[in-house]
Parts: C-alpha cells; sequence; structure tokens
C-alpha cells in the first residue's frame, strides 16, 4: 500500500503544485474559481482518454509518438504560462486594486480564463495518464484488484492535492505588495522548467540531439528523488543530470518571458494610468 | 498595449518551434519485459553512441520504464513494444527500474 501510495503521490505532486501556483496567481482574476474547477476536470477526463490511447499514441510517429505528445502538451503548456505572465503584467496591477473595473473588460478576462483552463487541464492530463496506467496495473494485475493498493492510491492522491493546496494558502500569505511579482517569478520558472522536460523528451525521441548528457551530475549532493529534488524538480525544473539542450530550452524560455514581460512594462500598462478604465485594443 | 502582448507571445511561440529532425542510422539493442521483470537486466552498450532501445512489454500490465541516471522515463503498454534513445554516454554503470513494480523490474545499462 505505502508503496503505491509513494508512487501515485508523486505523479499527482507535479500537476498539484502547477494548479496551487495557478490558481495563486489567478486569485484577483473575477470568476477564476469554477475555470479552475473545470480544468482540473476536464484533466481527469483528459487522463482517461490518453491512458485508454496510450498503446495508440505510442505507435505512432514510429515509436516516439509519446514523447512527441508530452513535448507538445509541454509546449502548450509553456506558451500558455507566457501569455498568462505578459497578460497580469498588463492587467494584474489594475486587477489587485479594483477587481470590479475589470469587468467590463469580459472578454479579454475571458481569455485569461481560458488560458487558466487549459494550463490546468493539461498539467492534470499529462501527470494524470499515468497514474490512471499505474493504477490499471495494479487492479488489472496479478490477483486483481487488491484493496490496500487502491487505498494507497487514493492515499497519494490526496497527499499530492494537501501539498497543492498548502503551497496555495502559503501564496495567498504573501503581502499584496510582493504577491504579482512573487507569483510571476514562480509560473516564470514553471515555464522553463516545462520547456526543459520538452527538449529531454524531444532527446529521448531522437528529434533533438542532447549536445551533453549530461551536462552536469548533481545527484549525488540533490537527488531528484529526495523530497527536495522532487518539489525543485516540480517548481522550478531541477534536474539533477540535465542534458545541454534542456538547458538551452530552460534559458531561452526564461529569458524569452521576462524579456516580453519587461518590455510590456516599459510600453506603459493601462494599469499604471491609475483610475482610467482599460480600452480594450487601445494601442500603448 | 495589446499588440504588444501578442507580439510577444509570437515572438515566444516562434522560439519554441524551432526543432528539426535528426534522425541517423543508429545502434538498436533489445530489452524484454515478462513477469514484471527485465530481461537481460545488464545490457552491455558502446560508450560515447547514440543507441536505440527496442523495449518490448510481453506483460499485460503497462510498465514505466524509468532511469534518473539515463534520464530517461517512457509508459509501455501492455503487450507492446517501446522505442528510447540513449546516449552517447561515457563508460559506466546506468541503472533503470520499472517504476510500476520497482520491486522486481531492476536492471542496469552498462556503457563500456
Amino acid at each position: 500500500m505505502l508503496a503505491t501510495a509513494i508512487i501515485v503521490f508523486r505523479e499527482v505532486l507535479e500537476a498539484a503544485l502547477i494548479v496551487g501556483i495557478v490558481a495563486a496567481a489567478t486569485r484577483s482574476v473575477p470568476g477564476r474559481s469554477a475555470w479552475l474547477v473545470g480544468g482540473v476536470v476536464a484533466g481527469i477526463l483528459g487522463a482517461g482518454a490518453v491512458a485508454l490511447g496510450t498503446e495508440r499514441i505510442a505507435a505512432m510517429a514510429e515509436g516516439v509518438g509519446q514523447e512527441l505528445f508530452n513535448a507538445a502538451v509541454l509546449g502548450i503548456a509553456v506558451l500558455m504560462l507566457a501569455w498568462h505572465n505578459l497578460w497580469m503584467t498588463s492587467h494584474g496591477a489594475e486587477l489587485a486594486k479594483n477587481a470590479r473595473n475589470v469587468g467590463h473588460d469580459i472578454r479579454d478576462g475571458r481569455r485569461e480564463l481560458s488560458v487558466l483552463l487549459i494550463v490546468v487541464g493539461l498539467a492534470v492530463l499529462r501527470e494524470g495518464s499515468e497514474t490512471v496506467l499505474f493504477l490499471y496495473g495494479v487492479a488489472a494485475g496479478e490477483g486483481g484488484a487488491s484493496l490496500p493498493m487502491l487505498a494507497g492510491g487514493l492515499v497519494g492522491v490526496a497527499g499530492g492535492a494537501a501539498v497543492g493546496y498548502l503551497l496555495y494558502r502559503g501564496l495567498l500569505r504573501i503581502p499584496l505588495k510582493w504577491f504579482f511579482t512573487a507569483t510571476a517569478v514562480l509560473v516564470l520558472f514553471l515555464a522553463a522548467g516545462m520547456a526543459s522536460q520538452a527538449a529531454r523528451f524531444l532527446i529521448q525521441a531522437d528529434v533533438l540531439p542532447s549536445l551533453a548528457s549530461p551536462l552536469w551530475d548533481t545527484s549525488a549532493i540533490l537527488p531528484q528523488t529526495s523530497i527536495v529534488g522532487t518539489l525543485l524538480h516540480g517548481l522550478v525544473g531541477y534536474d539533477a543530470r540535465p542534458a545541454g539542450m534542456q538547458l538551452i530550452f530552460y534559458v531561452l524560455v526564461l529569458v524569452s518571458i521576462a524579456a516580453g514581460m519587461m518590455w510590456i512594462n516599459k510600453g506603459g500598462s493601462p494599469s499604471a494610468q491609475k483610475g482610467a478604465p482599460s480600452h480594450k485594443g487601445a494601442p500603448s | 498595449m495589446r499588440l504588444r502582448l501578442l507580439a510577444a507571445a509570437a515572438v515566444l511561440a516562434l522560439s519554441g518551434a524551432a526543432a528539426a529532425p535528426a534522425l541517423a542510422a543508429d545502434d538498436e539493442f533489445k530489452l524484454v519485459i515478462e513477469n514484471h521483470k527485465f530481461e537481460p537486466a545488464e545490457l552491455v552498450i558502446p560508450a560515447n553512441k547514440k543507441v536505440k532501445l527496442v523495449i518490448e512489454n510481453r506483460d499485460a500490465t503497462p510498465e514505466e520504464f524509468e532511469s534518473h541516471a539515463l534520464n530517461r522515463e517512457k509508459v509501455i503498454a501492455g503487450k507492446s513494444t517501446a522505442t528510447v534513445f540513449i546516449g552517447p554516454l561515457k563508460p559506466g554503470s546506468y541503472p533503470f527500474v520499472g517504476e510500476y513494480n520497482e520491486k522486481t523490474a531492476k536492471g542496469t545499462v552498462v556503457v563500456k
């Protein structure tokens, strides 16, 4: 039972951390709770579908369909997180100051909410499909479904969700003054970490060269299987033995999003004009 | 304002899409999963060379080939075959497991 709980916990944790950060980062966006729940539900349904189609996905593209699928899912999530950070850069301060004022800009808000739904949905889908497959294996294994093992699975899901919730509650305690910066930095690293994972899948599929495998090895100092290593992997994309190509993806995404945010800031966001309602489509 | 947002997003999209296939003739090695065990449990491959690992899962249940040392993970459905590219690697021992049956499914890639 314990072994099952630990495996499921590890799979669920990564998705839970993403959901926790995204939930905190969008707390001032009106109506975001329903979209968050929608994302999780869609992700679970998607996970079931992906688990069912594992064999078919794997057989695509001469046996590397799974890698391409994972890389695509991660790539879309990176783009969505990038969009989220850029959107928050232009609307964040305004949202924090006066949540009611953004009500008129519904269409723009809805786009951000659908981005949120996709990020959450994809995170749950990717980690969830592996959980579903594992639990299926447990249930279909010799001797049929064993109750203690399935109970372990539930404990693992609950544990992972609890850590995500704790992260969310913790983030909400950050004073408003720093809150936007803090969550933006977290989302930034989350996106960079996902880009690095996407690169790893593309290397595994032989679509990209590794350039160096590994570039460094810190597994003796901070193993990725340790609690701290697992958390850092989920939060900032820590990898004990990364390939050179992974670092390139990581830095590229980190710098691109940060540069985009700085550019938008410099261009003068509508929120800089205090009290003035923002106008959709108005060039700065 | 919105123009800037869109332009910034477009630049990001382009930077992420620059991936070209680089397939070459590779050495191929075979691993079999049966009764939640790897056969052979020790696989010898050449150093400083990219190799193609073909893993056949003869069990009815899915397995996840996972190796932190090789920095690889791949789910293999029951009764199916999967491909994983590894290397080029330095000489040494690289352990791997079947994550769904970690107690029995263990093996090592030995690079010589």
